[in-house]
């Protein structure tokens, strides 16, 4: 969670991924989207930055090492913490693919920075300005006729977190989802940004922040549209 | 070092700033950030007899310098709260103020029965104005026969006392705060949050999933303040006085108007460790005026009237 004023106004955190991570840094990416963000993009080198975290439970590697396969689906600004797991799980042996999406070329502004690190990319325009002609999902699933990775790992908007989904459940796929919401704190204190998980009984709403914003596939209730 | 000691006369406090109900969970999630024996005391989140679903998203919506919450009082119940919850609070050295709810006279008084057998707690706040229960935001504390008569069902019961949380939300909050007095309430706070609404111009659709909600933070600070000097003025019992408060200046601000105590809410999700910054901040600027206490502060506002 990213302070981006001194004062009180904008008065509430930003919820941000890590994007890349190492011994004594950390890297943010995000997309300028209002005034809190704008704030945040206007800080120069040498200031400080107040940072509350890691918080939450991120994407789980377990079980991904040599011989295993994960494709991540990114689309957006959710495509931030999906350089930092890629990077990851080749660096434990794991064998990665991105699928990349965004309105417009313009609008896909880490295809460089993934081709350059070598992890294998798949882009997706909706305008169809570069690489595949569609949403991101449409292209996975193509991708998916023609062979199967040993897991999935997706971060986005809820409508492409629930495409995804459905398709690993239709294929019987393990799928690691990261939701995206509006957060109050960002350490399970004001019960703001709940999704609703599977129970015994049902469902019921958990805190993203707290109990996610990972979660299985499997566990993700959605509401029908 | 100045005095920081409160006295509410049902209960001394450490010093005077609490954190608010809903704004600090049930004290747990923020053990990691603040030491809750450095706070005068924490106020949990409302329970329910029984857990609680709370609203569907989304549930909260920033404003200029403000938030509006419909978080609907999703909660465990007093059940899994005395279980779990309590027995990790008694080991802190602070006061425990439960917040307690219901959807009619009843389950208010059946919560306080099931808490009443258990050690742990110092007093009740009476949730008597949470605006995102009912569908119309409506309350008990918005109607001052409701208010007296639900606080004295509250106090005829209880062996401990009794706080009742006033809603800003009302025409004359002077009657109100004597309707909790008339009832036999040990003592009010206010305000809870004021009833809000935020739309999405180009969708045409309501930002939060109950429609309505309610506005806290920096934002309603004037009117808090102005709320609290009416009912400090209005009743004897002690006043705890919120909204908005972010710094030492502001929580000593509402003890100038007549608060005795504050409570510190939706500053503590923007910073964790707010509270103890701002009794850090209370006692600086005791120290820096000479003030030997801080209690010498209230209600000693210089109107001219």
């Amino acid at each position: 969670m990213i302070r981006t004023s001194d004062g009180f106004d904008p008065l509430l955190r930003r919820p941000l991924s890590l994007h890349d991570a190492g011994d004594v840094w950390i890297e943010l990416f995000f997309r300028v989207a209002g005034r809190g963000t704008a704030l945040l993009a206007e800080k120069k080198e040498g200031e400080t930055l107040d940072c509350l975290g890691p918080l939450g439970r991120g994407f789980r590697m377990d079980g991904f090492g040599a011989g295993r396969t994960a494709w991540l689906t990114g689309g957006g600004r959710g495509v931030a913490p999906l350089y930092y797991l890629a990077r990851t799980l080749i660096s434990r042996g794991a064998g990665v693919r991105v699928f990349y999406g965004g309105k417009t070329s313009a609008e896909i502004p880490l295809r460089e920075k993934f081709e350059s690190a070598g992890i294998p990319l798949d882009c997706a325009t909706d305008d169809g300005s570069f690489g595949f002609a569609g949403f991101v999902t449409a292209l996975l699933e193509r991708a998916l006729e023609g062979g199967r990775p040993d897991g999935l790992f997706a971060c986005g908007p809820d409508a492409m977190m629930k495409r995804t989904g459905r398709m690993a459940l239709g294929l019987g796929l393990p799928a690691q989802l990261s939701l995206e919401a509006v957060m109050g704190c960002g350490f399970g204190a004001c019960w703001g940004c709940v999704h609703r998980i599977k129970k015994d009984d049902g469902g019921q709403w958990r805190k993203i922040c707290e109990d996610g914003p990972v979660f299985g596939a499997d566990e993700i209730l959605w509401e029908e549209a | 070092m100045a005095d920081l000691s409160t006295d509410l006369g049902f209960l001394r406090l450490r010093n005077p700033v609490l954190t608010a109900s809903g704004t600090f969970g049930y004290g747990t999630e923020f053990l990691p950030f603040l030491d809750l024996a450095a706070v005068g005391g924490i106020v949990v989140k409302g329970l329910y007899f029984g857990p609680r679903e709370g609203n569907p998203p989304p549930r909260l919506v920033e404003t200029a310098s403000g938030l509006i919450n419909a978080i609907g009082l999703q909660g465990v119940g007093v059940e899994r709260f005395a279980a779990d919850v309590l027995p990790e609070l008694r080991r802190r050295d602070t006061a425990v103020i439960v917040n307690v709810c219901g959807s009619g006279d009843e389950e208010y008084y059946r919560v306080i029965e099931f808490l009443d057998g258990h050690e742990g707690i110092d007093a009740y706040e009476l949730n008597i104005s949470c605006p995102n229960v009912k569908r119309n935001g409506a309350c008990p504390a918005m109607d001052p026969r409701a208010t007296r008569e639900i606080v004295a069902g509250a106090k005829r019961r209880s062996r401990r006392p009794v706080i009742a949380k006033l809603s800003p939300n009302v025409t004359d909050i002077a009657s109100i705060a004597r309707a909790a007095e008339d009832g036999g309430a040990d003592g009010i706070s206010l305000i809870n949050t004021l009833l809000a609404m935020a739309v999405d111009l180009d969708t045409r659709k309501p930002k939060l999933g109950n429609v309505l909600g309610g506005l806290s933070g920096p934002a309603i600070k004037p009117v808090a303040l102005r709320m609290t000097y009416q009912a400090a003025r209005a009743v004897k019992i002690p006043v705890v006085g919120m909204g908005g408060i972010c710094t030492g200046r502001d929580a000593l601000e509402f003890m100038l108007v007549g608060a005795r105590a504050v409570q510190v809410g939706t500053a503590n999700f923007v910073d964790p460790a707010s509270a103890v910054r701002i009794v850090r901040e209370i006692g600086d600027y005791c120290d820096a005026r000479g003030l030997a206490r801080a209690a010498d502060i209230v209600g000693t506002l210089k109107t001219g009237l």
